[in-house]
């Protein structure tokens, strides 16, 4: 089935023109119709739209033309603008909202030859680790339905998980791409902040937010990077740093690299079939040649505390454009201030209210220097541990997550354990450096798939995937499928 | 982790979020928790630290200042919840 092809592999099929975009796209479709039902990993999606698109890419084909993504569908979160499409943050605040351009990540997909299709499923506003706070309903995990996909970005990686789209696209402000991707059995990527332009995304919290892939194998991340990144006039925060062929880097050769443990990461919640998993990896890795080193990152048990200052502080100005003023949702008021408070009031989900909520406080007079600045500082001491730590090793391996996919509901009443579940992927945002999340295993009974979290040195991509792609040819956990799909 | 008190109505009044009775007493329990949870932040001596603002610092990126093209006037208002003679509609601000 074509759907369940990586990138390379259908781009080889394309190339020989044993298969068609068209033939391509309609599996993905078929395959939405016949598994969305349960997973509900899109929000929306525009068959006809999709299917043009690829009659335009086999016409491409025909005539000889090469990009490297030529013909292969890809689905976006709802974060993301896309022209002319509907862009709802999974969020009610924003209406019937229709983007007027498309975000930069999103033209160079196209640029690329891309299939740019359907509407992702996430956390309202990409805050919360599950995909149950958004306002189009929960997704669910395609290896157990009654579990969470993980989030934020849980639509982007169950889609790829149940194989309705060849690869995705996400963003991680705390975990939201490594976390789903590890709690759906497929490879998510993290860049370094400022590897992808961020025009055309809408902001969570804008020190921390990086666009990234999900893909089915380390080879579509490398190559799906290698499209996104770059300088773009439009973003200042967006680096100045060259772009090199990722996919070429991807020799298999990781002899005498050097790989950290951090000890701060074997924590007591860490389930024993998780850490087991990690275990036989880095068994895995001494076996290909990499050296395991014991490093400390000592910081790590408050980078939760630091983000929820300072991801919160920034959501709450970032979130401040939604006043039903110039576009999306409004509740009418005789005054301007009540207008804005019944919008907000009306607009925003629970999680959404109490993260702005908090933002708003750590931020507000007499508390900012206590909170805010502190967590700034606080920050400081945790890039510096991995600053210090990159000086001894290549990367860091680490379980992606404490436990497998749990029970929707399980957390949703407790926002601070919700938290909690991403202890192992915030310090990577807070430090600015690049993260990958790739499958090592499984849980037992029932069967959910456990990830293996790779840290690399700020815009160290290269040697990242590298190593991770090392693991993979060794590995056959990437390939298995759901068996609802 | 003792929680901490949070005048929970007078902060959604500052971020313009009207809540009902019932979010406003969950809110104030939860916020409670998660703050007092954020309070070991103070175990740590911060002493002479900078504070980080951005991971990787960029300073004073600019460009040419001259005219580009823009969102055309049309487009901008084309999600506006109420609009009329190419402005957006706000209720009455100054009496």
């Amino acid at each position: 089935m074509l759907n369940q092809l990586t990138i390379s592999e259908l781009a080889a099929k394309l190339a020989s023109r044993e298969v068609s975009a068209r033939a391509a796209t309609q599996s993905c479709l078929d395959q939405i119709a016949r598994v969305d039902g349960k997973i509900h990993a899109f929000i929306s999606h525009d068959a006809a739209d999709a299917l043009a698109q690829a009659d335009a890419a086999d016409k491409e084909i025909s005539s000889g033309v090469k990009k490297p993504l030529l013909g292969i569908p890809i689905a976006v979160k709802d974060v993301l603008a896309v022209k002319n499409q509907q862009l709802n943050c999974g969020s009610k605040i924003l209406g019937k909202f229709i983007s007027p351009y498309d975000a930069t990540a999103i033209e160079k997909l196209k640029a690329a030859g891309a299939i740019v299709f359907g509407r992702l499923n996430m956390d309202e506003f990409a805050m919360g680790s599950s995909t149950e706070n958004s306002a189009f309903g929960v997704t669910r995990n395609p290896w157990d339905t009654s579990r969470i996909p993980g989030g934020s970005s849980g639509g982007s990686a169950a889609a790829v998980a149940a194989d309705e789209c060849i690869a995705s696209l996400g963003t991680d402000t705390g975990g939201s791409i490594r976390q789903p991707a590890a709690l759906c059995g497929c490879v998510g990527l993290k860049p370094t902040y400022g590897r992808i332009s961020r025009y055309g995304l809408v902001a969570f919290a804008s020190s921390l937010d990086q666009i990234g892939p999900f893909t089915k194998d380390v080879r579509d991340s490398a190559t799906l990077l290698g499209v996104l990144s770059g300088v773009d006039p439009r973003d200042s925060t967006s680096v100045p740093q060259p772009v090199p062929d990722y996919a070429a880097a991807l020799d298999g050769n990781i002899k005498g690299l050097k790989l950290g443990l951090p000890k701060e990461y074997m924590i007591g919640g860490l389930d024993p079939e998780v850490k087991a998993a990690v275990d036989a990896a880095v068994k895995q890795y001494e076996k290909l040649g990499a050296e395991i080193v014991e490093i400390s990152l000592p910081h790590t048990d408050y980078a939760v505390a630091t983000y929820y200052i300072i991801a919160t502080a920034e959501a709450s100005a970032n979130l401040a454009r939604f006043d039903g003023i110039r576009y999306g949702l409004r509740v009418d008021a005789s005054d301007p201030t009540e207008l804005y408070s019944q919008t907000r009031g009306a607009g925003f989900g629970a999680e959404v209210k109490r993260r702005i909520i908090l933002g708003t406080y750590v931020l507000s007079s007499g508390y900012h220097d206590a909170y805010y600045l502190r967590a700034q500082k606080v920050r400081t001491l945790i890039r510096n541990d991995f600053l210090k730590a990159f000086e001894k090793v290549d990367a860091i391996v680490t379980p992606t997550t404490p436990t497998a996919a749990f029970k929707i509901g399980e957390k949703s009443d407790d926002p601070l354990q919700m938290y909690l579940s991403d202890i192992f992927t915030i310090s990577c945002n807070l430090a600015g450096i690049c993260g990958v999340s790739i499958p090592c295993g499984f849980t037992n009974s029932p069967k959910l798939p456990i990830g293996l979290q790779l840290l690399g040195k700020p815009f160290g991509e290269e040697t990242l995937l590298k190593i991770a792609h090392a693991y993979e040819q060794n590995a056959s956990w990437h390939k298995e499928k759901p068996s609802l799909a | 982790m003792a929680a901490v008190e949070i005048d929970v109505k007078y902060v959604a009044h500052l971020a313009r979020i009207s809540l009902t009775p019932d979010e406003e007493t969950k809110l104030a329990a939860q916020l409670g928790g998660i703050l007092g949870y954020i309070e070991k932040l103070k175990e740590l001596d911060i002493t002479g630290v900078e504070p980080t603002a951005h991971a990787v610092p960029l300073v004073n990126v600019t460009r040419a200042d001259e005219i580009r093209p823009s969102l055309p006037h049309d487009d901008a208002l084309r999600n506006a919840p109420a609009q009329a003679g190419g402005l957006f509609i706000v209720p009455k601000i100054v009496e």
